[in-house]
Formats: structure tokens, C-alpha cells, sequence
């Protein structure tokens, strides 16, 4: 019963292993030669096509400055015809598209739709990833190991650069070096008043203190993360304890304090009146005495005895009914992510269904065919 | 039987999960239909919130929309988003995104992509929608946010200056927001907001969440949260209202567009099963070929797949639900059976 | 040493902590408050640079120590360098339109850049379904573990099956006999799953949530008060 990968395999698990391994690439072979295959993406090409324009002020004829203007592909064209290729910048962006689009576009005897080598490459890699990873339900293994170690260092790796670019570019390099930003890193910011801010000297405080922190690494300067740390601790206590007592103590306590006679909604008849009256009281009801019964179980300094004792007692109940409710609730939630995976699979891996209509089959049912 | 339930390897519980799930899934995509939904109050309130947002000012609203999760939690949230933008795109509101996670931003253009660019290509990015990205910090974000944005926020996502934005013009702060809307899979996420935004500065919030998190937000509905939207069923039901809300609409303005009184327009938009009828009456007489197909297109014409991701996704719950149901069953059948022979649980 | 190791770090902590507090306070302080944040926002970032250094560290330490599965330790390092450049660099990422020749102008996670390219075809789907594992982690856990042994399991597992009945189709099912319009209406499964949430949830969830927020607050204030330094580590 263990899938632990220090155990040999089983000869058993070895024919399972194989036998899974070989339905899923008999699975892939044979959808990929039946209609119109899976596992594509298709883009369509942009050009992007740019010249230099150098405009002069109405107001003072020695005044330029210079913008780059975009161009069609026939203008650039005509323009490097004439002028060459100073003074100008291109490139291609690629919009990925549905791959109906592709199929309309090959009916209709061709266009600038074309097969994406590095995305399609890329779709197979994430549909092999998904299976490594799922392959750890049968038992710990190499394709499993790697993928693991392919996560860890992609997700340390993608949070560095966006902590860089999206927080220490913005927040501190355009502050304290708004010039070189402007030229090389964040040219769309606007620069201040005389060049540079000298309130913004305070954030050299930031600085010195993110490199403390880094120093952390160095077995000699762990010393000097204490001082960013210490910093980090006292404002998320000052913040949280203003904001838990302000939100979850005081507002909670007064969403408690309710009345316990609510008039009933249904006025359909005289009886469906009282009785939606009686429910929604006893709503209020069951809730105030819930709350205060759960907050005398939480009191451990005095003795689970006598009232108290009862009073705890129904307390726990309600505890359990909250822990039942979120265990439902949890259940829910991880299966809708199993949901998606298995959707990534069939829909945009093995093409076997097109909820998204990407691929527009004839009809549904036989829409693998085709 | 007893026996062989007690010595269960569990990776047959695995493959019976894995069947529960992709059986109906296939099955769902193949025939395109799914589980008729009935919304909760819940689900209802957090749509009129969203609805309602601007209408005390008598202008556009200024929405504020955190996406606050990654691609882990997107099979749970990435409906909600959509129908978010939907439905917020089709009010007529004025976007603003953020993020307090890092690959948020990424969802940000899913839904960007997705829901904007797709179906409201009209829609001007700086005057309709405009992406803020990510700021590392969680909460103290919110806080700085709520004193002034714009020393946090200093450039939208492509590196602008806010101040050549045109509609952060007169936002500098959380109170310059009519709603904040916010989706959120954890840490940074709803608690965060009710605790620093929409408690302290009174700001409507409304929220959806993971399924880990619904149950602990509870307390907070209805003052300090508006609305809340809890797993896949709080998508699903979402998805359903705003679907709806969508297909009036846009029946109401073809109706319009079309001449008929508004006075009329609105109670046939309610009813979009009787508009291929209608455009056979003498009302409808009025109007040209092309028109009438483009209505009964509007009022018959199937739902978009990205704006049923959600309803698609409670078919797998039920079954999935249903086998928990019958494990946990089973479970206890084994327990009692073996407490009954005196052995240990 | 013990001033800059312990007096200066706390001393620290209590005016970052006070000034926070006085922030929420005093219109006049208010501004302390929001360098304060931005302060600690940016060393957030700076923690994710210190978070990789770390991962870099260890890693180097297991290959250079040969020590079991030290080759995974490799592709965790080459995936993590590898992202880390492509995405400093911003390799194949497009120029602004507005700013076409300033390399670094573009947008950092836009499609279509390598960075990009990782975050789609690998970041995503492995995050996405090492998650996705958990439900059958939680149906084996169910099969296992949930026994009702006495009344309160009882109330967790029938509350757990109202839930997980009601709120899906199967619920409306079930109790689908049951007129909506009754006075047995609050017993169809999906409307008793929202009473059972409003209510007893609701109770059970705010009495844990002002017991936690009491925490916080008593923990915060022996922080600000220097009586809890555990933070500062160990040697106190």
C-alpha cells in the first residue's frame, strides 16, 4: 500500500506503471491522427514597425524633442525604401487566436495565421507536468521529483523579478535616481520638479535597511537583519492590533447585540407570517446564544464545571458545526481545482471537448471526430 | 466485504475521485449541458452591490477590483473574476486593478483578455479600465492605500505616471472608491480588506473566496461585507445572475435601438423566451431582417463558455460530493462493524 | 554587541509600532503612517531577494555536499536562475509602443516574453495541480479518518453532509418534494445549508475570531512592550 520511492517497485506496480504509461501515449497517438489532431496554438503576427520623428516647439523653433511614430508595414516599408533602417525599431508580437480562426483561414485558401512552435512546445510541457505531478498518486517517482524541483525554482525566481520591477523599481529606483529611470528602466514616469525630490532622501532609509536584510545570508552579518526585522514586527503589530480590535472585536461584538424579535418576510398569510417570524427570531436567537456559549468554552482559566460546564458544552457543539461546515466547504473547494486540471486536459491539451468554442465543432457529441 | 473495505488501498479511492470528476466533465463538454442554478442571498446581494455602486453619486462608479489570487486557485475564482469584469464592463463602471499577490497581475490580464478585449472592445484602457499590478507588502498596502494611493501606486502596470492616466484623475485614496470588489484565494485577501479598507474608512466591499476561506467570513456579511461569494457554487450563482442581467440588457438596448418605448423594451427584455414570437408581431414590423436576427440572437443565442465555467464545474462537484458522502458512509459502516467485533477503530 | 543586537531592534519595534498607532489616530500623524507602510513594502520586496538568496544558499550546499537527490537541487538551481535572468532582463518581452527604444519599458509580465512563457507552461500548471492533488487527499482523509464516535462527530458529519449535499444539485434532489413556498421550506437541503451557514457557522466563526483578535492584541502589545522578543531570536 505504500508509494514511498525508497521501496523497490513491485513487479505488480512495474506492469501498472507501464501499462498506464502506455495507454496514455497509445491515448495521444491515436487522438492526434483522428480529425484535427490536439495540442496546438496558433498567433497571428503583428508588425510593429517604428521612425524616429523629430517635432519642434510652435513656440521656440530651437526647441525639439523627439518621439517615435508608428507606421504600417506598407508606410515602413516605403520608408526604409527611401531612407534605410537608421532611425527606425521593429518587431513582431504574436496574438495568440483560436485555432477555428486557423481552420477558417486554411478553407478559405490561406492568411497570416501560423502554428506557434514555442507555445505548442510550451502546451505539451505543462500537460507533461500536470501528469508527473499527478503520477505521485500511484507512487513517489523520478517525473515527479523533477517537476517538483522545476516549481520550486520557478516560483523563487518569478517572485524576485516581480519584487523587483512591480515594487523596488517604482517605489525606491524612481525615487532616488528618477534620471536613470526615466532613461533606461521606466521612461513612461514623469520626472520631478528639478530633477529630483529631496524628500525623497527618506528612502534611503528603505535602502539601507533592505541590504541589512539580505545580510541575513552572511553567517558573520546575521546580526544585521535584526534591525529591517524588528521594523517589519512593530508596524504589522501596531497595524493589526488597531485594525483585529477595531474589526473582529468591536464590530463583531456589536453585530451580536441584535435584536432577538425579527418581523418574518412572508406575508402570504397570517400563518406564514407568524411562523417566518418565529424562524427569523430564533435565528437571532440561536445566534446570540451561540456566540456567547462558543466565547465561556474558550475561557480554560475557569473550570468546565456546573453552568459554565453546560454552557461549554453547548459551545463545542456549535464549535462542530462550524468545523462540519468548513470541512464542507474545503471538499468544495479543492475539487473545483481538480476540475480545472482535468478541463486543461481535455480541452486544450487532447481537444476532446470545446466548452470555450475555440475549435467550433459540428456538434458537440461528435466533435471529437472532427 | 468488511475485510476487504479495511485493508483498501487508498489509490483506489484515487481513481474513483479521478473518475467522479473527469466522467461528468466529459460528458458536460461534450453535450454543453449543465445543472440548472438558484441563486442564494449571497449571491444576489453581492451582484445588487456591484449594480447599485455610483448610483448615490449620479455619475460612473469608480470600482476598485483586486484580484488576489494565483493560478492554484483559479479553477475556483477565475469565474468569478469574469463575471465580475462582466458584469461591471456591461454597468458601465470604471475598472481599477490591483493586486496584492505576484502572479496576480496575471489574472488581471486573463480577465483583461478574456472579458474586455473579447466583448467590450469599445472599452478605452485609461478611461474605462486601467491595471495598477502588484505591490509586495499585503496589508500595509491596503494601509497606504487608504491614506494615499498614488505614493504607492506611482505608474499603471506598463510603467506610466498616474498623473497622464485619465481616470485617476481625483483618485487618491481608498474613499475615492464607490465599491471595492475583491477575489481572493488567502493571505493577502477578503480579511485584509474587511479589516483595513472597508471597516476602517466605510467602504462597500464585496468578496469572493476560495471554499477554505468562505466559512471564516461568515461573520463578516452583511455590514462589513456587502456580498460574498463562496467556492464554486458562489461562482456558478454569480455566473447564472450576471448571465441573465447580461442577456436583459443587451435585449433591453437592442430594443431600444430598435424604437420601441422604453416602457415596453424593459418588461420584454425580462422575457427573452417570448422575443422570437415578438419579432413576428405587428410591433416588430417596423424593424429589418438584420435586426430581428440580431435579437433573437441576443435573447436565444448560447451563453459565451468563459461566462459558464462555473456552472460547468458544479456537474464534477456533484458526484465528487456524492462519493465523500458515501466514503465517509462507508467509513463508519467499517468502524462500527469492527467496534462491534471488539477490535480497534 | 547587546545594543545593536537587542536595545536598538527593540527600540525600533516600539516606535514602529507606536507610530502606526498613532497613524490611526491622529489626522495629523497620518503621514507617519504612510511612510511607514512604504517603508515596509519595499523591504517586503527586498524579503522576496532574500528569499531566493536563501534558496540559492541551500541548494549550493546540497550539491556541494553530494548529499542525497542533489541533482534535483541542479534543476531547481537552473530553473530558478534561468527565470530569475529572463526575467530581470526581460528577454523577448515587447517594447512600450510609446517608448519603443528603451529595452526595459515594456511590461514585465506581458505575453509573449520568456518570462511570460515560464509563468504560462510551467509556473502555472504546476501550481495548479500540486493543489489539485488535495482533493484526493481529502476524499482518502474522509474514508479514513471521520468516525462517529460520539455526539459531536455526529454534528460535524451531519453538518458536513448538509453541506456537501446542499450545495450542489444533489440537495435540491432530495429535498425537492418539499414546496418552496411552505412552511417546510427552510428543510430543502440547500436552504438548510445557508441556515446552518448564517447561523450556527456564523456563531462558532465569531466567537473564534474575537478569541483570535484578543491574541493579537495582547501579543501586539507585549511586542510593542518589549516583554515578547522572541523574534530577535534566541540568547534572551
Amino acid at each position: 500500500m505504500s508509494s514511498s520511492a525508497s521501496e523497490p517497485m513491485t513487479s505488480a506496480q512495474r506492469a501498472i506503471w507501464a501499462i498506464v504509461c502506455l495507454a496514455i501515449v497509445l491515448i495521444v497517438v491515436a487522438r492526434s491522427f483522428v480529425g484535427h489532431g490536439m495540442g496546438r496554438v496558433y498567433v497571428e503576427p503583428k508588425p510593429m514597425d517604428f521612425v524616429a520623428e523629430v517635432t519642434t516647439s510652435p513656440e521656440n523653433a530651437s526647441e525639439t524633442s523627439s518621439s517615435w511614430k508608428q507606421l504600417s508595414t506598407v508606410e515602413f516599408d516605403a520608408y526604409v525604401s527611401a531612407n534605410g533602417y537608421e532611425d527606425t525599431i521593429s518587431w513582431v508580437e504574436y496574438d495568440e487566436v483560436p485555432p477555428r480562426a486557423y481552420f477558417a483561414q486554411e478553407a478559405a485558401g490561406g492568411g497570416s495565421i501560423i502554428l506557434s512552435w514555442p507555445r505548442t512546445i510550451g502546451l505539451w510541457l505543462a500537460a507533461f507536468f500536470t501528469l508527473a505531478i499527478f503520477s505521485f498518486l500511484y507512487r513517489d517517482n523520478p517525473f515527479y521529483k523533477f517537476a517538483e524541483s522545476v516549481v520550486v525554482g520557478v516560483s523563487a525566481g518569478y517572485w524576485m523579478v516581480v519584487g523587483f520591477w512591480d515594487t523596488i523599481v517604482p517605489n525606491l529606483l524612481q525615487r532616488l535616481a528618477p534620471a536613470f529611470s526615466k532613461d533606461y528602466l521606466t521612461p513612461g514616469m514623469e520626472l520631478p520638479p528639478g530633477g529630483f525630490d529631496t524628500t525623497n532622501l527618506v528612502f534611503l532609509i528603505p535602502l539601507v535597511l533592505g541590504f541589512m536584510l539580505i545580510g541575513r545570508l552572511l553567517p558573520k552579518c546575521g546580526w544585521l537583519s535584526l534591525w529591517p526585522l524588528a521594523f517589519i514586527v512593530g508596524t504589522m503589530a501596531g497595524l493589526r492590533m488597531v485594525g483585529y480590535i477595531e474589526s473582529d472585536i468591536l464590530s463583531q461584538t456589536k453585530e451580536t447585540v441584535i435584536p432577538l424579535y425579527v418581523q418574518g418576510e412572508n406575508t402570504s398569510s397570517t400563518f406564514m407570517m407568524i411562523w417566518s417570524t418565529i424562524w427569523a427570531s430564533l435565528a437571532q436567537v440561536l445566534l446570540v446564544i451561540g456566540v456567547l456559549a462558543c466565547l465561556v468554552y474558550f475561557f480554560f482559566s475557569v473550570e468546565h464545571k456546573g453552568a459554565v460546564g453546560k454552557t461549554a458544552r453547548v459551545g463545542i457543539w456549535y464549535l462542530m458545526i462550524t468545523f462540519g461546515a468548513a470541512f464542507g466547504f474545503t471538499v468544495m473547494g479543492r475539487i473545483a481545482l481538480l476540475a480545472a486540471r482535468v478541463e486543461f486536459l481535455f480541452d486544450d491539451w487532447m481537444w476532446l471537448i470545446d466548452p470555450m468554442q475555440q475549435r467550433e465543432f459540428v456538434t458537440a457529441s461528435v466533435g471529437l471526430l472532427f | 466485504m468488511i475485510k476487504l473495505l479495511e485493508n483498501l488501498d487508498r489509490r483506489w479511492i484515487f481513481l474513483a475521485m479521478a473518475l467522479c470528476v473527469s466522467v461528468p466533465i466529459l460528458v458536460i463538454g461534450l453535450t454543453g449541458v449543465t445543472f440548472p442554478e438558484t441563486p442564494t442571498p449571497l449571491a444576489e446581494a453581492f451582484f445588487a452591490e456591484v449594480d447599485r455602486a455610483g448610483e448615490a453619486k449620479g455619475r460612473r462608479a469608480n470600482v476598485l477590483i483586486a484580484l488576489d489570487y494565483d493560478p492554484a486557485s483559479a479553477g475556483e475564482l477565475s469565474p468569478m473574476s469574469a463575471s465580475l469584469v462582466n458584469q461591471c464592463s456591461q454597468r458601465g463602471h470604471r475598472m481599477y486593478f490591483i493586486s496584492l499577490w505576484p502572479v496576480g497581475p496575471q489574472m488581471i490580464d486573463d480577465s483583461i483578455e478574456k472579458v474586455i478585449k473579447r466583448y467590450y472592445p469599445h472599452l478605452v484602457y485609461g478611461e474605462d479600465y486601467v491595471n495598477l499590478g502588484f505591490k509586495a507588502g499585503n496589508e500595509q498596502v491596503i494601509k497606504v492605500m487608504g491614506i494615499d494611493l498614488t505614493t504607492e501606486f506611482r505608474t499603471d502596470v506598463e510603467g506610466t505616471t498616474l498623473s497622464k492616466i485619465p481616470m485617476m484623475e481625483g483618485i487618491t485614496s481608498l474613499e475615492d472608491f464607490d465599491l471595492i470588489a475583491e477575489i481572493s484565494a488567502g493571505y493577502p485577501g477578503s480579511k485584509e480588506w474587511v479589516l483595513y479598507a472597508a471597516t476602517q474608512y466605510d467602504i462597500p466591499l464585496v468578496s469572493g473566496m476560495t471554499g477554505v476561506q468562505a466559512p471564516q467570513n461568515y461573520p463578516y456579511y452583511p455590514t462589513q461585507l456587502k456580498g460574498l461569494l463562496g467556492a464554486i457554487k458562489g461562482a456558478a450563482e454569480y455566473e447564472f445572475i450576471v448571465n441573465e442581467y447580461i442577456r436583459r440588457s443587451r435585449l433591453e438596448e437592442l430594443l431600444v435601438a430598435s424604437g420601441l418605448d422604453p416602457a415596453v423594451a424593459g418588461p420584454l427584455a425580462d422575457e427573452p423566451a417570448q422575443i422570437p414570437a415578438w419579432t413576428t408581431s405587428a410591433a416588430a414590423a417596423s424593424m429589418t431582417p438584420e435586426a430581428k436576427a440580431d435579437l433573437i440572437d441576443a435573447a436565444t443565442g448560447a451563453t459565451p463558455g468563459e461566462f459558464l465555467e462555473g456552472q460547468r464545474r458544479m456537474g464534477p462537484q456533484l458526484f465528487a460530493h456524492l462519493l465523500m458522502v458515501l466514503l465517509i458512509i462507508l467509513g463508519n459502516v467499517i468502524f462500527f462493524a469492527q467496534r462491534r467485533r471488539g477490535g480497534s477503530a | 554587541m547587546q545594543i545593536l543586537t537587542r536595545s536598538i531592534p527593540l527600540f525600533i519595534t516600539t516606535v514602529a509600532g507606536i507610530v502606526m498607532i498613532l497613524s490611526a489616530f491622529f489626522p495629523y500623524t497620518s503621514d507617519w503612517g504612510k511612510f511607514a507602510g512604504q517603508f515596509f513594502n519595499i523591504l517586503a520586496a527586498f524579503a522576496f531577494v532574500l528569499g531566493g538568496g536563501n534558496l540559492l544558499k541551500l541548494h549550493l550546499k546540497k550539491i556541494s555536499d553530494q548529499r542525497p537527490g542533489w541533482a534535483y537541487s541542479g534543476v531547481v538551481l537552473v530553473c530558478f536562475i534561468v527565470t530569475l535572468f529572463v526575467g530581470l532582463m526581460k528577454i523577448g518581452a515587447y517594447p512600450n509602443p510609446t517608448y519603443p527604444s528603451v529595452h526595459f519599458g515594456g511590461e514585465t509580465q506581458g505575453s509573449g516574453s520568456m518570462f511570460w512563457w515560464f509563468y504560462e507552461y510551467a509556473f502555472k500548471p504546476l501550481t495548479s495541480t500540486m493543489f489539485a492533488m488535495l482533493a484526493f487527499y481529502v476524499a482518502s482523509a474522509a474514508f479514513r479518518a471521520f468516525r462517529a464516535k460520539n455526539f459531536e462527530a455526529i454534528l460535524l458529519l451531519g453538518t458536513a453532509f448538509i453541506v456537501l449535499l446542499g450545495r450542489t444539485f444533489a440537495g435540491v434532489l432530495a429535498t425537492g418534494w418539499i414546496p418552496p413556498d411552505s412552511a417546510f421550506s427552510g428543510l430543502r437541503l440547500e436552504n438548510l445549508s445557508v441556515y446552518v451557514m448564517q447561523v450556527f457557522n456564523t456563531a462558532g466563526t465569531r466567537a473564534i475570531m474575537i478569541g483570535i483578535a484578543l491574541g493579537i492584541a495582547s501579543t501586539s502589545m507585549k511586542i510593542l512592550l518589549g516583554i515578547d522578543r522572541s523574534f530577535l531570536g534566541s540568547g534572551d
